[in-house]
C-alpha cells in the first residue's frame, strides 16, 4: 500500500509538470498584456515591468525562471493584483473554497445515500419513481440558474438567508446546498442503482434467512458493498466540486480561490493562472487517490496494482 | 436496425419519451423557424427596457430592450449548434481513440489508456477556459486570413475543446467492447480470410457499435451544451451580442437585487434550458438502461 501511495504521487509529479508547463506558455504566447487590458503602456514602463516580474527575453529564459521558482515552492507574484504573491493569495482563499466544498460534499454524500437507498427499497414504486424524477432534475439544472431561483426564493421573497457574503454561519448555507445539489442527485442515483443490485444477490438472501432484521440486512450488508460506486465516484465529485464552485463563488460573492481562476485568466496573469491550475491539479489527483485507497479499504477483494 | 427496433420497444414502454422527443424537436424548430416569426431580431435593441412579459413582449424584454423570446430562441440556436458539433468531435476523437486502442490490445492499449487516465486527472474544463481566452487572438487572425467571417472565433475554439474534454467516457466503453468483440468468430473469420484490418474495423466492428454510440451521444450532448453555458455564465463563452443560454442567465443574475425582481429574465431561459437538459438527459438514460444488457431483463 505505501508502495502504491509513493508510486502515484510520483506518477504526479510530471502531469503537474505538464500542466504548469502548457498553462504558462499558453497564457505568456496570447497577444494579451497581463499588465493591463486596456490602456497602452509607456514602452519603457512596460519593459521595466516586465524585468521586475521576469517575464523578458525570450520565452524559453521566462519559462525557466518561472520553472526555477516554482521547484523552490514559490508561484511568484501576481501581475493583475500587483504586490501580492500567489502563495499568499491561494492561502488566504483554498481554505474558503475548502470550507464550502467539504460541506457540500458531506451534504451530498448524506441527502444522496439516503434517498437513493430509500429508493432502492421501494423499487418502482410510486416514491421512487418521483425521488428518481427529482435526482435526474437536481442533474439537468445548472448550478447558475438553481443558484439564483435560490436566492431570489430564500434570500429575496421570503427573507429568511443573506442574499451573498462570506463570514457568519448563515451565510454558507444558501452556496453549500446549490453546489451539493447535482452531486446528491447523482450520488443518490448511484446508490439506488447498486443497491437494486446487491439486494438480489446470495449473502442478501442468506443473511434473511438467518432471520435478520430488514434494517439489519440492509445497512449492515448491503449497504456496505452497495456504496462501492459511490467511493469510485467520489474522485471525479471532487473535481466537479472544486471546478463547480467557481460558479457558486462568483455568485455569492464569496472569497474562494474560484473566481480568481477565471479572471488571472481573463487577465492573461501568467503567474496566478498557473498557480491556480497547479492547485486544482494536485487536488484532482490526491483526491483521485484517496477514492483508490477508500475502495481498498472498504472492499479488501479489490487489488490495488 | 437492430438500435431502431430497440428505440421503438423503449418508446412503447414509455410513453414519457414520446413527450421528451416530441419536445426536443419544438425547441429545435422553434429556434430554426419559429425565430423569425416572433416580430423582432436577436439584436434589435429599443427603449423598452426591463418590461415584464406582456402581448407584445412574450418573455418580456431585457436591459437594452431586446425581446427576450428572440434573444431565447436565438441562444437556443448557439446552445443547440455548440452542443451538436462538439458531440461529433468528441464522437469522432472518442471512437477512433476507443476502436484503435481496443483493437490493438496489449502494449498499445495499455499506453493509450494510461493517456486517457492522465487527461482524467486534469481539470479539463479549466484548461479549456486557459484555452480559449489565450487562443482567442491568434484564430480569429487566422480565421481573418482564410476568409472566414461568418463564425466567431470563440465559438469555433468552445466547440472544439469542448469536444476534445469530453470524448474520454466514449473513448473507454468503446475500447471495452472492441475487446469483446474482436475474440468473436466473425472477426475471426474475416481475419482468416484475409480482410484488411482498417476494413475489420470499419465494416465488422463499428456496425456493432452504433447501439452504444446512441446511447452515448444523448448522453454527451448535455454534458456540452452545460460547460458551454457554464462558460458563458462565467464571461469566456460566445461574445455579445451573440447569445447563448448561458449568457443570458448570466445577465439575469447579475440584475438580481431586493428592490425590484426580474423574474422573467431568470425564468424563461433557464427554466427552456433546464427543460431541454432534462429531456436530453431522460433520452439517454432510457436508451442506456434498455441497452445495457446488465440491466436489461
Amino acid at each position: 500500500m505505501t508502495a502504491l501511495i509513493l508510486r502515484r504521487l510520483l506518477q504526479a509529479i510530471p502531469v503537474l509538470f505538464i500542466v504548469v508547463t502548457l498553462t504558462f506558455l499558453l497564457v505568456r504566447s496570447a497577444p494579451g498584456n497581463p499588465f493591463s487590458t486596456e490602456k497602452k503602456i509607456p514602452a519603457e514602463i512596460m519593459e521595466e515591468l516586465e524585468k521586475q516580474y521576469d517575464l523578458h527575453g525570450t520565452m524559453g529564459h521566462q519559462y525557466l525562471q518561472y520553472m526555477t521558482k516554482v521547484a523552490h515552492g514559490n508561484l511568484g507574484i501576481s501581475t493583475q493584483y500587483r504586490n501580492r504573491t500567489v502563495n499568499e493569495i491561494i492561502a488566504q482563499t483554498l481554505p474558503v473554497s475548502m470550507t464550502l466544498g467539504s460541506l457540500a460534499y458531506f451534504l451530498a454524500l448524506l441527502f444522496g445515500v439516503t434517498c437513493g437507498g430509500w429508493a432502492a427499497i421501494r423499487h418502482n414504486q410510486a416514491g421512487d419513481r418521483f425521488l428518481m424524477l427529482i435526482a435526474l432534475l437536481g442533474i439537468s439544472i445548472p448550478s447558475f440558474v438553481l443558484a439564483p431561483v435560490m436566492v431570489m426564493i430564500f434570500a429575496i421573497k421570503l427573507n429568511v438567508l443573506p442574499v451573498a457574503g462570506w463570514g457568519s454561519p448563515d451565510q454558507i448555507i444558501l452556496p453549500a446546498i446549490c453546489l451539493s445539489i447535482p452531486f446528491a442527485a447523482t450520488i443518490a442515483r448511484l446508490t439506488r442503482g447498486s443497491l437494486l443490485e446487491v439486494l438480489k444477490l446470495d449473502f442478501v438472501r442468506t443473511a434473511r434467512a438467518k432471520g435478520l432484521s430488514e434494517d439489519a440486512v440492509l445497512f449492515r450488508h448491503a449497504l456496505k458493498v452497495a456504496i462501492l460506486p459511490v467511493i469510485g465516484y467520489s474522485g471525479p465529485a471532487a473535481a466537479g466540486i472544486l471546478t463547480g464552485s467557481i460558479v457558486i463563488e462568483t455568485l455569492f460573492g464569496i472569497p474562494g480561490i474560484g473566481p480568481f481562476f477565471v479572471n488571472s485568466a481573463l487577465n492573461f496573469d501568467p503567474f496566478m493562472t498557473s498557480g491556480v491550475v497547479l492547485v486544482y491539479s494536485s487536488f484532482l489527483i490526491l483526491f483521485n487517490l484517496l477514492a483508490d485507497l477508500l475502495y481498498f479499504v472498504v472492499d479488501r477483494r479489490v487489488k490495488l496494482e | 436496425m437492430r438500435t431502431l427496433g430497440l428505440f421503438f420497444n423503449v418508446v412503447r414502454r414509455d410513453p414519457l419519451f414520446i413527450v421528451c422527443g416530441l419536445f426536443l424537436m419544438a425547441v429545435v424548430g422553434l429556434a430554426l423557424v419559429g425565430i423569425h416569426y416572433t416580430g423582432y431580431t436577436y439584436d434589435q435593441i429599443s427603449d423598452a427596457s426591463l418590461l415584464p412579459p406582456s402581448r407584445a413582449h412574450w418573455f418580456g424584454t431585457d436591459v437594452n430592450g431586446h425581446d427576450l423570446l428572440t434573444r431565447t430562441l436565438y441562444g437556443a440556436q448557439i446552445s443547440l449548434f455548440v452542443a451538436a458539433t462538439g458531440t461529433i468531435v468528441s464522437l469522432t476523437v472518442g471512437v477512433t481513440y476507443g476502436m484503435i486502442s481496443g483493437y490493438a490490445g496489449g502494449r498499445v492499449d495499455n499506453l493509450m489508456m494510461r493517456v486517457v487516465e492522465i487527461i482524467y486527472s486534469l481539470p479539463t474544463l479549466v484548461l479549456v477556459i486557459v484555452l480559449v481566452t489565450s487562443l482567442d487572438g491568434p484564430v480569429a487572425a487566422l480565421l481573418k486570413g482564410a476568409g472566414v467571417t461568418q463564425f466567431p472565433p470563440r465559438l469555433v475554439l468552445i466547440v472544439i475543446f469542448l469536444g476534445l474534454t469530453e470524448w474520454l467516457t466514449m473513448a473507454r466503453i468503446i475500447r471495452g467492447q472492441v475487446l469483446v468483440l474482436k475474440e468473436q468468430a466473425f472477426v475471426q473469420a474475416s481475419l482468416a480470410l484475409g480482410q484488411s484490418h482498417l476494413r475489420i474495423l470499419w465494416q465488422h466492428l463499428f456496425p456493432n457499435l452504433t447501439g452504444i454510440i446512441v446511447v452515448y451521444l444523448t448522453l454527451t450532448i448535455p454534458a456540452i451544451m452545460l460547460d458551454e453555458s457554464f462558460m458563458s455564465f462565467l464571461g469566456v463563452g460566445v461574445p455579445a451580442p451573440l447569445a447563448s443560454w448561458g449568457t443570458l442567465v448570466s445577465d439575469a443574475a447579475s440584475l438580481i437585487n431586493p428592490i425590484r425582481l426580474y423574474w422573467w429574465m431568470l425564468i424563461f431561459p433557464g427554466g427552456l434550458m433546464t427543460l431541454t437538459l432534462l429531456a436530453l438527459n431522460f433520452l439517454g438514460d432510457g436508451l442506456r438502461d434498455a441497452l445495457d444488457p446488465r440491466i436489461r431483463k
